[in-house]
This record gives C-alpha cells, structure tokens and sequence, in this order.
C-alpha cells in the first residue's frame, strides 16, 4: 500500500504567499455551511543551530502550517484546527467545526465576525535572513565556540533561530488580512570552567544584518570572565541598575494585567477600590510611557490581532499616567468604548542616561544583566519573585568593585517604576520568558527588594 | 495510527461520534473500572512503508544512524467561566520528524508532507544538516547499546477516549462545577476548562525498533476567585485537581460538582485569613503541593544534559554536577529518602511503553537512602556515566529518557516520573500534623520559582492551614517559603506511608531550545520539613 496522495497539492512545504493564503481561505470557506466562519492559516519555517559543551549539539529545519478554521451559529462557535492541506480533511475541518459548534451551549459574549479592516503592511520579510542556510549558522555560531576552545578557561552554549512566517486571517464577511515576517534570535551563554563565572548576551531582529552576532559572542564571554568568583553580600533594598534584558523581563508582565474586565470587576491591580479601574490615574514615574506599536523600526510586528482589528501606535501609559487598558470587543461593547485590539509588541520609552553613567553616579549599588524564572506571587501588586542571572555586580563609588552573588527578589515592576533614578535609550530584546517583540531601555532604581542569596551560577 | 487517508475517515467518524450521543452517555456512565480497556493501537503498513522510506533514505545520505517518528497530536478544550462556555475547541498535528547521526553529528528534519518524496526530503534534510555543522563538533556522539524494540505497540491507562464524550456533556459538567462554586459567599468568578491530549506515535530506527503507541492525557483546570465585598482584596484558589495519564473516567472520578462548593470557600476564607508572620517554621506538605518541590528542586538538577551544560543557555545548568563528584557521595536528605525515577506508573503522565528512541525505560533510583544515586538518560547519556555504572557493576544503558514534544521536534532528554517513595510507618498528612507544634499545613501548588541551578526555591501554596500544638487553628494567607535546595531537603524528619501516596503533575514542563513541553507526574507522601523560613507577600508598595 502506498502513502496517500494529495488529492490537491497547491500548498507545499515552505511559507505561504499573500495570494496563496487568500486562495485556500477561500477554497475553506466555500466548503462552509455554518452562519458564518472565519479561517486563520499560519506557516512556518525554522531553522535552528544549538551548541553547548564548546560543541554543537543539535541542528534541525522544520517546516508546517496550521489551519484554524471557527465556526459560528448565533451565539453557538467551535474552533478546529489541522495541518493537512489536502481538500478531505479540510472538508472534514470544516465539519468538526460547524458539529461542535451546534452541540456546544451558546456563548453570550459572542462576537460577529468583523468586515473587511483598513489594515497597513508591515515590511517584516528580509530575503537575507530567510536566505540564511545550516553553514551559515553554524558558522555564526563558532564566533562564539572558536574563542572558546582556543582558551582553557570556558564553556560556550548558545541558540540561533531563523525563522519564516506566516499569518492570514480571512471570513465569510469578506475580512482578509496577512503579513509574513522573518526572524533571527541569537543568544550566548558562556561559563568559565572553574563553575563560578556565567555570562549570557543575546539580539533579535526581522532583519539578520541588525545582528551583530561576534559582538554578542564577545559579550557573552566577557560576561563571564568579570563576573569568576562572586562575593556574598546581604540581601535587601538596594539601588539597581538593570540592563535592558531584565527591565523587559519584569516590566513586559504589566501588559498581562492590563485586562479592563479584570479592573472593572475587581480583581487586577488597576481595579479602583470602590469599583472601577484606574485609568486617568497616576501610576508610574512620569518619564515612563509603555505603548505598542508594530510599525516601530526595533518591532515591525503583525499589525493586526487575532479577531483581524487593525493595530496602529497603543499608549496604555503615558508619562506615568494610565491612559488605555486593553478592551476586548465584547467588553468594549458592553461598557460603550471603543476595542482596543490586542497588541503585538511592548515597547517602553527611554531617555538618554547612559549605563556607564548610571553607574558613575551610583555611591554603591547593583548592577543586573537579566533575570530568571519570574512567578507571579501577588496578584493584586503584580508582585513576582525571580533571580538574577548571568552577570550581578556591585557598584562602589561610581564603579563595578566587584562580581557578587545571585540574588532572589520579591518586587513588582509597578513599585519599581515608581522608585525610577534614571533611564537610557530602548533596545530590541532577544526575547524574554513571556515572549514577542519587546523594546525597553536599561534603568536605575532605588529601594529593589532582593530577599536572599542564591549559589547558583 | 493511521495514514493520512484513514485520518479523514477518522475525522468523519469523530464527526459521527458526536452525533451518537446516547450510547456514549450510557457509556460514560460506567464505573471507572468496568470499562475494558481500548484495543492495544495498531501500525498500518502505509506508515510503516513510509518510516522505512525515511530510513533508507537517510543512510542514502550518508546517516550511520537514523530514526524516525511518524505523529498525530492531538488536543480537545472546553473552556468555561461562570455559566457561560467561552471556547470549544480542537487541534490536529501530523507530521514526520528524521533525525540523523552523520560522522558522529545530529541533523534533524522534520514535514508535513506524508509522501514518499516529503519524508525522504526530511531524511535528506537531516542528514544535509548534520554535514554542515559537522565543523562546530568536539567529540562525536555514541549510542548506547539497546535492544532494538521490535513490532511492539503499548498505550496508557486510559478507559474512556474524550473523543468519544459528546462536547456538551463535557460543558453541562463543567457548568455545575461552576455553579456549585459559586454558592460560596464572595466568589464572583469561576475559570474551568477541560484538556485532552491524545497522541498516535510510531517510531522506527535503523536498529530494527518499530513502535506504535497511544497516550492520552486529561485534565481540568480550576480557578475560582473570591471578591471582598469593597474591592479591597481578591483571593483565588487554584490547582484544584491533577493531570493525569488518563480519559475522561479521571475526569469523572474528580467528583467536580461535589467538591467545588469546599474549593469556593477556601477561597471565600482566604480573604479573612490572618497574613502570616514573617519567621521560622515546621512546614507540613501535601502531596497535592509537594510534588511540585519535588519537580523543581530534584527532578530538574538530576537531569544528566542539564548537569553537563547542554542546557545552560536556557533551563540552566544544575548544582548536582560534575558527575563524578556527587554520584554516590552527595547527600541530599534522610536515610529514609527515596526518590524513584520511572516512566511505567499507572496515571502517570511520563509513562510510556517505549521512549523515543525505542528503549523500555526502568524504573530507577536518583536518590537512595538519602544520597544521590542515578541521572535521568538517553543512549546518548549513559555513556557519559561508563565509569559509574561499570564501579556498581550496573550495565551502560539508557534510563528510556528520551522525549519530542511533537513530530516537528528533535527528541532529547526529558524528565520521567519522579517520585518520592512512601515510609516504612503508615503514617497520614493528619498524623504528621498531629505530631507538629507549631507549624503551617499546605495543600495545593502556587507560586513557584527556582535558580538555573536549583539551589535557591521559592514555593507558595494554595491554602494554608496554621498549626498550633498539633491541632490546625485557622487559615492563613500572603504565605511563602524560600529554601535551598539541600538543606531543605536535610530537614525532612516525617514522611508518610503507602497509603498517603498521590501523583500530582504538570502538563507544561518546559525545557530546550527550540522550547518543548513536556507533561510529568510526581508522586509524594506528606512530608514535615523543620525550621524552614517563611515570607509573607501580601507588600502593598
């Protein structure tokens, strides 16, 4: 017995074009018996290098797409999803859909679909970095084990990704919106061979040349080497600053707070008590503003979310002021604004101090590269517990004295940019453990909670 | 398993399924164990037609080894809040993944594309891979030996496939449990959701292994949140019920509706509970909380590529490291601490028939007596530990470790289920707390966060119980505690018997670069660990 074929093989394996995402959209929708349906089609391929042990480890090329296909009767809808391109099992999709609609109970929070959308392009496709091919890679990656096996004293792991993307979104009230996108992640741990140095450097960008890929190597092994042998010093409220990776990592997890139904019915940190929620109000340091903006030239994110509503420039806060949380269209349309769409990037303005200067003007304080494991420990402060990682020095009298021992805080991004000394220019990030495109700038704070010592290199 | 063709008979047939509601209601409605259990899966020749065609053409290519995973991945969601449904849901994922070994370096390749020509593509892939970076190896990577698992097919302890449970049966169960929970004073909001996981996996390798196996995994997740009256605080309590490696008789064995009322008004307490004092304590832990301590603080750090730096990039590396220093000399807690590494308990979310690189997997000791004993492996890895194994007069083998979260992932070193064993005594989570004087009880998983090495852990909980002269004398919130890894580990001094015995787990465990999941479970006893520190969390500024 032989494999089955295609019974129509348009789709090949690779990213799929504006207009071949349009086509299937609607080859799917013809095939819809439902009051209305919508289908998002999603592609990829990705290309990875991992080494570590001052070796590569693992390599690999995967290509997919997946094929979301919801359903609505009334108030009644169902999402299914599949890989299979062939016209029988998007047949069978599209049934499963509209069978599970009709038996699951309504949902009175449902929305109709949305019309055709005034969606703008975002120019996130660079043929350099879907160019990029295993030799490429690998040679990228032996800027950082070269150095490594020529000196005696280091371990080298790291990570690059290229990736190919996809994404459309098409219904039967005639929406369609698409925007494809390259990637490339690349990110360097380096550890000195005695166990008690660790430096990590990373960048992240649609267009590969904005990478400068020896510059992250260098950094990560230099990392390492400052920071051999750290000294315990007593956990406590301590001036800190924070460069851009650990900014982002803390300051990234207001966006998941910033839910208006949440505030509205009291359970989130910008619900008013008494009712309400806190927008107008002043909640930060006033030389903070966090807005999206997917045009941004450090972002170029989709420009529209998951229903197909457009994404221009968001400002949720502007100089330290909620302006905006994020509404939902069923919410928006219950309590009579506008929906906000749900927004692709995180980018926190900056100002102009320099590391070097917050640094110079620090009597004595903390110096953090970026931090790990963030939880959630309060949900009404947003305050989270983490450590720091890869690189945690202290300042003395303007200067790094020495490399110190990781600490563990308990602190919320909320306290902290209220608690602001200083702020640099925003970079792109090389990702952070909640994910997207994000842009911060590194800051000085004072009074940062750090609650007790890790051993952990 | 089935081909692409039988997938859209499949689908049809789900299609059916749904429609058939009245017989599948009778047959919810069987006791857990009257249930036979399902036809063990079987391999249809167009997929094993299709993993030989990767095969051969890997070493076309010039592989030395090659293997190769044929998947369907599936998962189902049902998603509630208060009385309303909020999304239904489900997914399909097929696909081939070939991994090639090429002059002693991995390549991987992995598609979509079910033919002949799309999986000798992917071989091809891998193998292509593999050369280029063959100039970024050191040494090149042996396998260890393994019997080669030959025309073998296993599946989980599932009774009841969630498939064949009609959508709105599954919602109406939910929406009770939604309902009963809010009859508790102060509960304004209820989250619930039902997820299934079903995967169809074949593998082959070119030692002669051929495998296909089915796994399904089930779980409802619960949060329900209780409301002062002035807004002033809010309280949630979560983590009510376990994932497990089971069907839907899991789901109906959770009682949800009878236990969701007790679940709302832990909540509704928490809001008066007393903020806890910041000091010193006797910490009693349920099991329900303390296999996620376990999972984080023994279960990460004695994953052998972690202790070797193949993870330092990302998940870290582990404070149970260099091998040859701990193996048999570090002491990680009482003598009467046992912590058992296995993937064959019946519920348990890492339980399979054969790993994903076709080893049985054996149930293993990482912690004997109280000192550490054994790493979690793969071929690749045990190798890595000849010496020990050789000076116990234990042979070189995998543990069955390896794992690929999906057909598009490289298989690599996962964690299986890892256990603390119960006591000799038969003691209970009640006992223990009858023998403490001044203590905190906790039930249920919170707030968790551990370092890149696993020393420094900070857990939080789901409802604390204050003891006091070995009674429990109220509730207490805001409660945290922080540890390091061994001493904490060093001041367990009770443990409970067989009877007190429960799997808790996760269906996330996250892991590698491209980042993959992993579901796990984690058995524990309740267990007294002395004198350990306790923050309270409850700043307002």
């Amino acid at each position: 017995m032989s494999a089955p074929k295609r019974l129509i093989s348009a789709v090949e394996d690779g990213v799929l074009p504006d207009s071949e995402s349009k086509t299937l959209i609607q080859r799917i929708l013809k095939m819809s018996t439902a009051e209305s349906a919508s289908v998002a089609i999603n592609s990829n391929v990705t290309n990875n290098l991992r080494f570590a042990a001052n070796q590569v480890s693992t390599a690999g090329s995967v290509s997919d797409i997946n094929i979301q296909v919801q359903s609505s009767f009334g108030p009644k809808h169902a999402v299914v999803v599949t890989n299979n391109v062939s016209d029988d099992a998007l047949l069978a999709t599209v049934k499963q859909s509209e069978a599970l609609a009709k038996l699951a109970p309504d949902d009175p929070e449902a929305m109709p679909d949305l019309g055709p959308q005034n969606i703008k392009t975002v120019n996130a496709w660079f043929d350099d970095t879907a160019a990029l091919t295993a030799a490429d890679l690998i040679k990228a990656g032996l800027t950082a084990l070269e150095p490594a096996r020529k000196a005696s004293d280091l371990n080298v792991a790291g990570y690059l990704v290229i990736n190919e993307t996809s994404a459309s979104l098409g219904n039967s009230k005639g929406l369609f919106a698409y925007h494809r996108a390259t990637n490339a992640n690349y990110t360097v741990t380096a550890r000195t061979s005695d166990g008690t140095g660790s430096g990590w450097a990373g960048a992240e960008h649609p267009d590969w040349r904005q990478l400068n890929i020896a510059e992250v190597s260098a950094r990560a092994i230099e990392k390492a080497r400052l920071s051999r042998n750290p000294v315990a010093i007593e956990p406590g409220k301590y001036t800190v600053i924070f460069e851009p990776q650990a900014v982002g990592d803390l300051v990234q997890l207001i966006a998941f707070y910033g839910d208006a139904r949440s505030s509205d019915e009291g359970r989130s940190p910008f619900a008013k008590q008494g009712g309400g929620n806190k927008i107008g109000e002043k909640i930060m340091d006033p030389r903070i503003s966090l807005i999206a903006d997917p045009m941004d030239p450090m972002v170029l994110s989709q420009p529209w979310d998951g229903d197909g509503l457009p994404l221009g420039k968001q400002v949720f806060v502007e100089n330290g002021v909620l302006k905006e949380l994020y509404y939902s269209r069923f919410w928006a349309k219950k309590m009579n604004k506008q929906p906000t769409g749900n927004p692709t990037s995180f980018i926190m303005t900056g100002g102009t101090t320099s590391i070097e200067d917050m640094i110079k003007s620090t009597q004595r304080g903390i110096l953090v590269t970026r931090l790990w494991y963030l939880r959630e420990v309060d949900p009404r402060t947003i305050l989270y517990t983490g450590l720091t990682r890869d690189g945690t020095f202290l300042i003395e009298n303007g200067k790094i004295s020495k490399a110190i021992k990781n600490f563990r805080f308990n602190d919320s991004p909320l306290f902290m940019l209220n608690n602001l000394e200083a702020v640099g220019r925003p970079v792109r990030l090389a990702g952070t453990e909640a994910g997207g495109a994000v842009v911060v700038p590194p800051i000085k704070v004072r009074e940062f909670t750090f609650t007790s010592l890790s051993d952990a290199v | 398993m089935t081909t692409r063709r039988d997938f859209v008979k499949a689908g049809g047939l789900a299609v059916g399924a749904i429609a058939a509601d009245a017989a599948l209601r009778k047959a919810n409605a069987l006791p857990y164990s009257a249930a036979p259990a399902p036809a063990l899966p079987v391999m249809d020749a167009a997929t094993r037609d299709l993993m030989m065609e990767a095969l051969n053409a890997a070493k076309m290519a010039g592989a030395e080894y090659a293997d190769v995973r044929i998947g369907r991945y599936r998962a189902n969601f049902v998603q509630t809040r208060e009385q309303q449904i909020v999304n239904v849901a489900d997914t399909d994922s097929m696909g081939c993944g070939v991994r090639a070994l090429v002059d002693g370096t991995w390549g991987f390749g992995a598609t979509r594309t079910l033919t002949k020509d799309g999986v000798a593509g992917a071989a091809k892939t891998a193998a292509a891979v593999a050369k280029a970076t063959r100039v970024g190896r050191d040494k090149a990577v042996q396998l260890a030996p393994a019997a080669p698992a030959k025309d073998v097919s296993w599946q989980n302890a599932f009774q009841i496939d969630p498939w064949t449970i009609p959508i709105e049966q599954k919602a109406d169960l939910l929406l009770k449990a939604n309902a009963a929970a809010m009859k508790a004073t102060n509960v304004k909001f209820v989250f619930s959701a039902m997820f299934f996981r079903k995967e169809e996996r074949n593998y082959a390798n070119t030692d002669g292994s051929v495998v296909t196996q089915t796994i399904i995994d089930s779980w409802v997740p619960m949060q329900i949140t209780a409301v002062a009256p002035d807004a002033s605080d809010f309280q949630n309590r979560g983590s009510v019920s376990p994932p497990m490696g089971r069907g839907y008789e899991f789901v109906l064995a959770q009682d949800l509706v009878g236990n969701a009322l007790k679940w709302g008004e832990e909540a509704s307490q928490k809001l008066k509970a007393k903020p806890v004092d910041v000091g010193r304590y006797d910490l009693v832990l349920h099991p329900s909380h303390l296999w996620l301590t376990i999972h984080e603080s023994i279960g990460h750090p004695t994953e052998l590529d972690r202790a070797m730096g193949y993870e330092a990039n990302y998940a870290g590396t582990s404070f149970v490291s260099p091998p040859e220093k701990v193996l048999g000399k570090l002491k990680y807690g009482p003598e009467f601490m046992n912590i058992q590494g296995d993937r064959s308990q019946e519920g348990g979310l890492s339980t399979i028939g054969y790993d994903d690189e076709g080893v049985k997997p054996d149930n293993f000791l990482i912690i004997k007596n109280g000192i550490f004993n054994d790493y979690q492996t793969t071929r690749e890895q045990a190798n890595w530990l000849k010496w020990w194994y050789d000076s116990q007069g234990r042979p070189t083998q995998s543990h069955g470790c390896s794992f690929g979260d999906s057909w598009s992932s490289i298989q690599f070193q996962r964690m299986p289920n890892v256990s603390l064993l119960p006591g000799e005594k038969e003691q209970s989570f009640e006992d223990i707390i009858a023998a403490t004087d001044k203590g905190i009880a906790i039930i249920g998983d919170g707030s968790f966060s551990i370092d890149q090495q696993r020393y420094n852990a900070q857990f939080g909980g789901q409802v604390f119980h204050e003891i006091k002269g070995g009674k429990i004398v109220g509730m207490l919130k805001d409660v945290a505690y922080q540890m390091r890894t061994p001493d904490f580990w060093g001041s367990m001094d009770m443990i409970g018997g067989k009877k007190s015995y429960e799997l808790g787990g996760s269906f996330f465990d996250g892991k590698g670069q491209p980042p993959q999941i992993n579901s796990v479970s984690h058995g524990a006893v309740p267990a007294r660990f002395r004198n350990i520190n306790v923050i309270n969390t409850g700043r307002k500024s």
